[in-house]
């Protein structure tokens, strides 16, 4: 009885979706929007007439050749600030929790790691870690960029974590440097506000479209980035393994 | 319809398929090891889709990070349990 009055509660509710969404005016259908109106239009374009070509556009209004890093880290840079505040904070919350005890060990596994498989994941830790760095790096030209890159940091000290039942980071090395890039991404977006007239404004040169060396403070942004969300992720695998020592 | 609309219809449905299974499944583990799942395809929905920045993130989150602290969550509340 409960699911069946679940089923139907759901079929309406996207069904009222569903009806809401048909003919609306405030939604056009699909290939019928004037792109004009709007400001991702301007996004695309970069806001110059002539198009933009990868290699040979220099100086455009906004340098990466990726579009989702030119609105990510450029047109909408004070919105990526609030984002990597919410994971600072949602670290933040998981360090209260678990990790307040004064003395802490690792979480013992139910196995012994034997020698080829700790050997083998040290050597695919830094292919993972290569791999991070690489997509952080080419942020501003690729798909990808800080948060997946320093995501694939971290998910490379869990492998370590995994693999060997003795491995424990020293994570106070990552907690500087977690405070230490989001304090920078501070300063680099007052830094334009004492350069330029706006917070975050991209006061270097953006220099040709597609090279590595291109579109100013981006790169940097998306290095302190990917610096940040690693360390604390880290931080927040090494909360989650490690207990609470028992006296 | 061309290929990739199959593709995609295909894709959906065992999308829905297997968010269903993830919610019904009664051991907490095989629920975690759905929610995987789920991530990977919709994974592979949004290359279709053209969406390669999301599809790089949700491989490395969804489906890599979440997978593993769901895991040792559940390994930590089952040492709990067992003193």
């Amino acid at each position: 009885m409960k699911k069946l009055l679940g089923f139907i509660l759901t079929i309406g509710l996207g069904l009222l979706i569903i009806f809401a969404l048909e003919g609306n005016a405030l939604f056009d259908d699909f290939g019928y929007a004037n792109l004009d109106d709007r400001v991702s239009s301007h996004y695309i374009t970069k806001g110059s007439d002539v198009d933009i070509i990868f290699g040979e556009t220099v100086d455009p209004e906004s340098g990466p050749a990726n579009i989702v890093t030119s609105i990510v880290v450029d047109y909408r840079s004070f919105d990526t600030l609030g984002e990597v505040t919410v994971l600072f904070i949602s670290a933040l919350g998981v360090s209260l929790l678990l990790g307040s005890a004064v003395t802490q060990k690792r979480l013992s596994l139910d196995f012994k790691p034997n020698f080829m498989l700790r050997v083998a994941s040290r050597a695919l830790f830094g292919i993972i870690i290569m791999t991070g760095v690489y997509v952080t790096l080419h942020g501003h030209l690729t798909p990808g960029g800080g948060f997946p890159g320093g995501t694939m940091i971290a998910s490379a000290m869990l492998l370590l974590y995994l693999a060997d039942d003795q491995f424990r980071a020293k994570i106070k090395g990552f907690k500087i440097l977690e405070g230490v890039a989001g304090s920078l991404y501070v300063v680099i977006g007052l830094l334009g506000l004492v350069v330029g007239t706006y917070f975050l404004q991209n006061f270097l040169p953006n220099g040709t479209v597609g090279d590595l060396l291109s579109s100013g403070i981006i790169p940097i942004i998306y290095i302190l980035i990917g610096l940040k969300v690693g360390s604390e992720i880290s931080g927040v695998i090494d909360n989650f393994l490690t207990e609470e020592e028992k006296q | 319809m061309t290929t990739i609309d199959y593709i995609m219809i295909v894709l959906s449905a065992l999308l829905l398929v297997i968010a269903f299974l993830a919610v019904s499944e009664k051991k907490l583990i095989k629920s975690v090891i759905f929610l995987s799942a789920v991530s990977m395809l919709s994974v592979v929905a949004f290359v279709v889709m053209k969406a390669p920045d999301v599809a790089l993130t949700e491989a490395v989150i969804g489906s890599g990070l979440v997978t593993a602290l769901f895991v040792f969550t559940l390994l930590s509340i089952k040492k709990e349990e067992a003193k």
